[in-house]
């Protein structure tokens, strides 16, 4: 070894290659940047102390909290409703996929807005509710409208939406999962639904986990529409609350203010969820930095 | 019944009669007769698409047969006779004939998201309800047998593919089998990690383990099979004693085989 070696050469100090479009785009955002803050500081019409004066007032706090309770019941409730749907997509049986594929076709072929205005006007369509046997006797009735509450018609109609996104998205992440792994639980003695618990679905967390994240991020977002119920949620409280003051773009804005908090959070949890189902994979062992620019979290 | 069969065969592991297969129009299986009894090592060599994975996958009912019978300790797999019908069996009923079939795959296929621990106790806990503590002991005794006593909080990734194989051979131990499976268990490794993975096989096999195995490795047929089974072509060509299969084949479908496959070495 020793003999073989050789004068080191002097280090290499090159030229770097310039980038003077960088410097271009700096120019044009800072100026962009400065015309911003200018606005920001100046114009008198974000009346930045009413928004403090509303920010962690009970309305909005209210309101954040329907924010809240809605994204998490709609989530909660689309996925497991979705891995339903995906499940009967997945069915050797005809009749289940038949019924899932028209499920998705019409939830995801007609609008929210307007599926959510349907939920809120459905007692025009089920005037009673009752319960007994289809085309037969019916054994309890009661008023719709006595039973369901503006929350109810929110809650169900994001579920019900967002069922029909969170089932492609579950087949995606099961399918995404290698067969081998199916005959080799099947193999030692377990039951399809223990292999598809134990084995197929902690595995497609890997593939569903992000764009899950993403969904629900939009759904945070989505909650707005419920409008359309009405249910005073943070964008409904708002519209009350400038219906009086006449102050919309403070309103508006430290709506957004809020939505970026609450986003900001659902991101955090995000990057946790993804690391836990990351476990055994090589992208465990990938950067914090790397995985927030995958999720949009940093640049 | 099963139990007249099982009444008749007493030493017997495996016995398949005229076992048919085929995909669609493919036909895999042409009508298989095997035997193979306790304690046997039998290894199936054959060139590629001739079969072996088909009916090794058969045995412990991962595929329907499409004609003929297939018995594994007894028991008619995957179905139940009563009179001259057969009666398929429900989910439960063949996931518990699988319990005592252990198979080793070509690739693998350990569960990635569980250590080298949790693969080998899953199986255990989930499915024969062991108490965890105790199926984890077993679990390191086992992993130590391979030679991996200190790699139990190892992920498959973070190990080579030999030391995969050989958790994926503890894993299928776990369950106490009565025969084991494997289908070119060192075909997707490197060279240098073919050695390793035999020698768990082989004192597998001191032990008495019944084995049915599909190997391109004539050296490791030769000297741990007690029988040597030719497939081409959907059907076995031949059948005896290494020496004889390897060392003396009658047929010219075989000659030809084991003149490409053989090694100077072998
Ligand atoms: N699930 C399947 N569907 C369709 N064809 C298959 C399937 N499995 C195996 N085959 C076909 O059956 C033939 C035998 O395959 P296989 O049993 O894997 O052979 P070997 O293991 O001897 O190489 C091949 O032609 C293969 O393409
Ligand atoms: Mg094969």
């Amino acid at each position: 070894m020793t003999e073989k070696q050789g004068n080191r050469p002097g280090l290499i100090r090159a030229v770097p290659v310039r980038h003077p479009g960088r410097w271009v785009a700096a120019a044009v955002i800072v100026v962009l940047a400065a015309m911003l803050v200018n606005n920001i500081v100046t114009n008198t019409a974000y009346n930045w102390a009413e928004q403090w004066k509303y920010f962690l007032s009970p309305p909005v706090l209210n309101g954040v909290r329907n924010t809240i309770w809605l994204t998490l019941v709609a989530m909660v409730g689309g996925v497991l409703f979705g891995i339903v749907l995906a499940l009967m997509r997945l069915s050797p049986n005809p009749l289940m996929r038949g019924a899932s594929w028209l499920y998705l076709w019409v939830f995801r072929g007609t609008p929210l807005y307007t599926q959510l205005l349907i939920w809120g006007n459905i007692g025009a369509l089920f005037p009673k509710l009752g319960l007994g046997i289809p085309f037969g006797p019916e054994f309890v009735t009661a008023q719709t409208n006595a039973l369901y509450s503006a929350a109810m018609a929110a809650a169900l109609g994001l579920v019900l939406n967002e069922a029909a996104y969170m089932a492609e998205i579950i087949r995606a992440g099961i399918l995404s999962v290698d067969p081998g792994q199916n005959e080799a639980s099947q193999a030692l003695g377990m039951t399809r639904m223990q292999t598809m618990r134990r084995v197929v679905l902690p595995q497609a967390m890997r593939v569903i986990v992000p764009p899950t994240g993403n969904e629900a991020i939009s759904m945070l977002k989505n909650t707005s529409l419920v409008a359309a119920v009405p249910y005073l949620e943070l964008t409904f409280t708002a519209q009350t609350i400038y219906a009086s003051t006449y102050q919309v773009i403070p309103m508006l804005v430290m709506v957004c203010i809020w939505y970026l908090i609450l986003s900001s959070l659902m991101m955090v949890g995000q990057y946790y969820l993804e690391r836990h189902y990351a476990r055994g994979s090589q992208q465990s062992r990938m950067g914090l930095r790397a995985r927030m620019s995958r999720i949009g979290g940093a640049p | 019944m099963d139990e007249v069969t099982g009444e008749v065969m007493g030493e017997v592991m495996v016995k398949a009669e005229q076992v048919w297969k085929s995909f669609g129009q493919l036909e895999v299986l042409k009508g298989i007769d095997l035997e193979v009894r306790n304690g046997e090592v039998v290894c199936v060599i054959g060139p590629s698409g001739s079969g072996k994975s088909t009916f090794l996958r058969c045995l412990n009912h991962l595929e329907k047969i499409n004609a003929g019978r297939l018995w594994v300790n007894g028991q008619l797999m995957g179905y139940r006779q009563r009179g001259d019908k057969l009666h398929e069996l429900r989910e439960k009923e063949v996931a518990a004939q699988r319990r005592d079939i252990g198979m080793v795959f070509q690739r693998f296929n350990l569960f990635p998201h569980m250590t080298a621990l949790e693969n080998v106790v899953e199986a255990p806990i989930r499915v024969k309800r062991q108490a965890k503590a105790s199926a984890m002991e077993r679990g390191r005794e086992l992993l130590t047998r391979v030679g991996l006593g200190d790699r139990c909080d190892s992920y498959p990734s973070q190990l080579s593919g030999g030391q995969q194989q050989r958790v994926a051979i503890a894993r299928a131990l776990a369950m106490e089998p009565k025969l084991m499976l494997f289908d070119e268990p060192t075909s997707a490794l490197d060279p240098e990690l073919v050695g390793e993975v035999l020698g768990v096989m082989r004192e597998l096999a001191l032990d008495g383990m019944t084995m049915v195995v599909v190997t391109h490795e004539m050296g490791f047929a030769r000297e741990v099979a007690d029988r040597v089974v030719f497939m081409d072509g959907g059907v076995v060509v031949e059948e005896g004693p290494p020496s004889q299969v390897i060392g003396d084949p009658k047929h010219e479908r075989t000659r030809a085989f084991l003149s490409r496959v053989l090694r100077p070495e072998d």
